[in-house]
């Protein structure tokens, strides 16, 4: 393998994992702090997909779209929680199993009635749509290293959100307690509320951003909910941080092993996941 | 003093939460035929000692020998296996099944080795003769044969905690880790329990942790005071009892 | 009324007496049933036995696992490989080894999973199945995503399965086994440490239970009831694709436990027959004005998926033992 190729291997190991990340430490938050298991995730991030086609065609620019549907996702996850998932913490994980399975179907119905069952297609925005050369012959899109430095920039404010801010010292002191956390005269609904906002903005954002390169189409939620479960159990459960190591991981053996063994590229990240399962049960950096 | 043998030994458990020490240095024996309670204020690692002990916990450092082999970090089938029994502070029964469904599965686990063998699929739970008379020796211990067929989550505080030790002794174990057995129990249940030690002491080595300081008194051969997750005095009751500095750190005004 | 029935694992007399008049009814059908007919009850069938199998796990242990598909899809696959492309496959082997080949992927699969606990092993057993589903839509070699066909049903001597109404009697042999070993298991001494374990993991080790090995033990068991299952499905379609390994086809599976009422194995069987019947039922909904209901049987199922969670978290069995209850107690005061 050439530097180039590496080069540009290891660059679309780095987005796949930053996009699976956007993904993974909004389920790991949720599911950490809250308690809930959600199977709909990835319905989630087939929203932004959609969101992206509709609302770029109507404003004329991509980022635009990105910027309002970060705001519309946010709204919309902070509702759904409201009316919705508050009433499933309490209840045991098949119960919420069953209940986000069904909400999967009731996603991809309001879909299929919505936008139809058509593959769609989002334009690269021009000034994104060129290549930076790398040798004679290979060069690399310049829109997926957009992608990687949205992820990237999200990233940080995640981490600027949790370990800086007063909101992420509540979120934090929730996760751990939540009610002396209500005792100290925090909001703990409200505060669930904003998280499940967040963690649904950042897979709809995952999907606006990336959905001129993935396509658009009916259920594409669901290979990528799969990926994301990997990650947070190699990453350990409610660990933001470990979520991010883990699909950084999970971005190297993925796309080098599509490169390299692809007979059983499809096969080895399950291999990885069950040599940390040997290892370490409950992940890398369970809290 | 009886002079049996020491059955459980424990030296230097440590034991480290990140920067906190729930228990540090703690030594102790236990020998057969007597009782030997660790008493102490809430938060004194009293139950973190009893979960070293039982291998719920692992510890940072020390070891724990029971009958003479390390058990030091096994799991806790395996020391239950070697003959160890604990009772939990918190009643931790199977409270939808009945209470000889309840004695009946702790008195099975010894005959079910292999889970993997077919026999035991088919075989009828409740027909094994040894089984059914380790289960039967339980209940009547506890005196808890009259409400064998009520549901444990029904049967009253006092009941759930006899169900407790019954499940304890329902594994036929040497030595027995009782934590706070007396706990929310009346007068006359209280006694019942203080006379089912002390008949149980002479084929046992017992380790009491304890609140109710009347029984520990009538009880204890031995007594160990932690604070702090640390072991303050060890020793015969009566010299504990008048030792300054454990009135003034724990037994206060109260004697 | 002294006996410990969370999951009903006592059946009421009036539950077994209509089990045992359904076995009666399905064991005389074939004389009266059109072959539609034969077909569709050897299919709902076959879904209880793959219920059952997972009631196992779920129900009686706790062990919520989002991949039991997997070994369910695995069977029907070694079906299809061991069939000759003009010949009938051997029954008395075939259907050995398929369920020996399903019980080995449960016990390497489970050898892992099980080591987890709570969400991580729902996760976990929902990412094997993945893996498995991948690894046969991938390759051509296994057919990809196309699947294979069964040119010729299996057969052995006289019980040849291309005849209808012995694939039929074949069934309904098998799920009447099946029922019946599962209940013994219940209440052997391999049971009850099952429904310990279920219902307090923690006593059962500090008692003296190696809680690992029983839970590999129920996952693998589990793994080779659902094989028989996905060998009777294979043979009876003549034809296997990755859809049967998959997440869908899992979901399915809980659901059918959870809406006939778990732990006891009756009610795994009848949420299958009612699970399929509603699917049937919604995907010939009549059109409504402009609407055909049935385009959109997707929403109805899973908003019938949620109805039942929320309103019958028992299931059917549950919704009887509460009816039940009430008229045993008169004025319908709940324990």
């Amino acid at each position: 393998m050439t530097l180039a190729n590496f080069l540009i291997q290891l660059l679309n190991s780095v987005q796949y994992g930053l996009l699976l990340f956007m993904l993974a430490a909004g389920l790991t938050l949720i599911f950490g702090i809250m308690g809930v298991v959600n199977l709909a995730h990835g319905s989630f991030y087939m929203l932004g997909a959609y969101l992206a086609y509709t609302l770029a065609a109507q404003m004329g620019s991509l980022p635009l779209a990105i910027l309002l549907g970060a705001v519309l996702a946010g709204l919309f996850g902070f509702v759904l929680e409201r009316l919705l998932f508050r009433h499933f913490y309490h209840r045991d994980h098949l119960d919420q199993v069953l209940l986000t399975f069904g909400l999967i179907y009731v996603f991809e119905e309001l879909r299929a009635v919505i936008w139809g069952n058509d593959v769609l297609g989002v334009q690269i925005p021009a000034s994104l749509d060129w290549s930076i050369p790398l040798t004679d012959t290979l060069s690399y899109p310049v829109y997926r290293l957009f992608i990687s430095a949205v992820c990237i920039g999200l990233a940080l404010a995640l981490y600027l959100l949790i370990s800086k801010t007063r909101l992420g010292m509540k979120i934090r002191a929730g996760a751990f307690n939540r009610d002396m956390t209500e005792s100290l005269g925090v909001n703990i609904e409200l505060i669930h509320a904003l998280v499940f906002g967040l963690g649904v903005g950042l897979a709809v954002v995952a999907g606006m951003v990336a959905s001129p390169v993935s396509s658009v189409y009916p259920n594409m939620g669901s290979p990528v909910l799969i990926m994301c479960f990997v990650v947070v159990v190699i990453g350990g459960i409610g660990s933001v941080r470990g979520a991010l190591i883990a699909a950084l991981l999970v971005g190297l053996v993925d796309t080098f092993g599509k490169v390299l063994l692809p007979q059983v590229a499809g096969m080895l990240v399950y291999v990885l996941m069950a040599a940390v399962l040997l290892w370490r049960p409950e992940g890398l950096f369970k809290q | 003093m009886s002079t049996g043998e020491v059955l459980l030994s424990a030296r230097g458990l440590t034991k480290r939460f990140g920067g906190l020490v729930a228990a540090e240095d703690v030594s102790l024996d236990l020998w057969r035929g007597r009782i030997h309670a660790v008493i102490g204020p809430n938060g004194a690692g009293k139950s973190t000692l009893a979960n070293l002990l039982s291998g719920d916990l692992p510890p940072t450092s020390g070891t724990v020998t029971l009958g003479g082999q390390d058990i030091t970090g096994h799991a806790p089938h395996e020391i239950s296996r070697r003959g160890l029994g604990r009772s939990y502070q918190k009643t931790n029964i199977f409270l939808p099944l009945t209470v000889e469904e309840n004695v009946r599965l702790a008195s099975q686990s010894r005959q079910l080795h292999r889970p993997w063998n077919p026999l035991h699929w088919v075989d009828a739970a409740t027909r094994h003769v040894q089984v059914q008379a380790r289960c039967e020796r339980a209940l009547e211990l506890a005196g808890l044969q009259v409400r064998r067929s009520v549901v444990a989550g029904i049967c009253s505080h006092g009941e759930q905690r006899q169900l407790e030790i019954a499940m304890t002794l329902a594994t036929q174990p040497q030595v027995l880790l009782l934590d706070e057995p007396l706990a929310g129990m009346g007068v006359a249940e209280a006694e019942r329990m203080v006379e089912l030690l002390l008949r149980l002491k002479a084929e046992h080595a017992i380790m009491l942790v304890e609140h109710d300081m009347d029984a520990v008194f009538a009880l204890a051969d031995h007594l160990t005071v932690m604070v702090n997750g640390q072991v303050i005095a060890s020793g015969m009751p009566e010299a504990i009892r008048n030792d300054a500095g454990v009135q003034s750190a724990y037994l206060g005004e109260e004697h | 009324m002294s006996a410990a029935n969370s999951h009903l694992e006592v059946l009421p007399r009036s539950v077994q007496f209509l089990l045992a008049t359904a076995i009666v009814g399905l064991a005389l059908f074939p004389l009266v049933g059109s072959d539609y007919a034969l077909q569709s009850l050897s299919r709902m069938m076959i879904l209880a036995i793959f219920a059952m199998s997972l009631d196992l796990l779920q129900g009686v242990t706790g062990l919520v696992s989002l991949g039991h598909a997997a070994y369910f899809g695995l069977a029907g696959y070694a079906l299809a490989f061991l069939s000759p492309v003009n010949d009938p496959a051997a029954l008395w082997w075939t259907l050995p080894a398929a369920m020996a080949l399903s019980g080995a992927a449960a016990l390497i699969i489970g050898f892992f999973a099980v080591r987890t606990h709570g969400i991580y092993f729902i996760m976990v057993t929902m990412a094997f199945a993945q893996m498995l589903f991948y690894l046969f839509f991938d390759n051509k070699v296994l057919g990809g995503s196309d699947g294979i066909y069964v040119n010729i049903r299996p057969g052995s001597g006289f019980v040849d399965l291309e005849n209808k109404v012995t694939l039929f009697y074949v069934c309904l042999a098998s799920i009447v086994l099946v029922y019946a070993f599962l209940r013994r298991l219940l209440w052997s001494s391999f049971g009850r440490a099952l429904v310990g374990i279920r219902i307090n993991e923690h006593r059962m080790k500090a008692v003296g239970y190696s809680t690992f090995g029983y839970k590999l033990s129920a996952f693998t068991l589990a793994g080779v009831l659902a094989g028989l299952a996905g060998y009777l499905w294979g043979a009876l379609n003549g034809f296997v694709n990755p859809e049967l390994m998959g997440f869908h086809m899992s979901a399915h599976a809980i659901m059918m436990v959870i809406l006939g009422g778990m732990g006891n194995f009756a009610g795994a069987a009848i949420g299958a027959f009612v699970f399929e019947g509603v699917l049937h039922w919604v995907k010939d909904l009549p059109q409504v004005g402009t609407v055909r209901l049935s385009d959109h049987w997707q929403l109805w199922m899973g908003l019938f998926i949620v109805a039942v969670v929320v309103l019958a978290p028992r299931g059917v069995l549950g919704l009887v033992g509460a009816i039940l209850e009430r008229l045993r107690t008169g004025r319908g005061e709940s324990a």
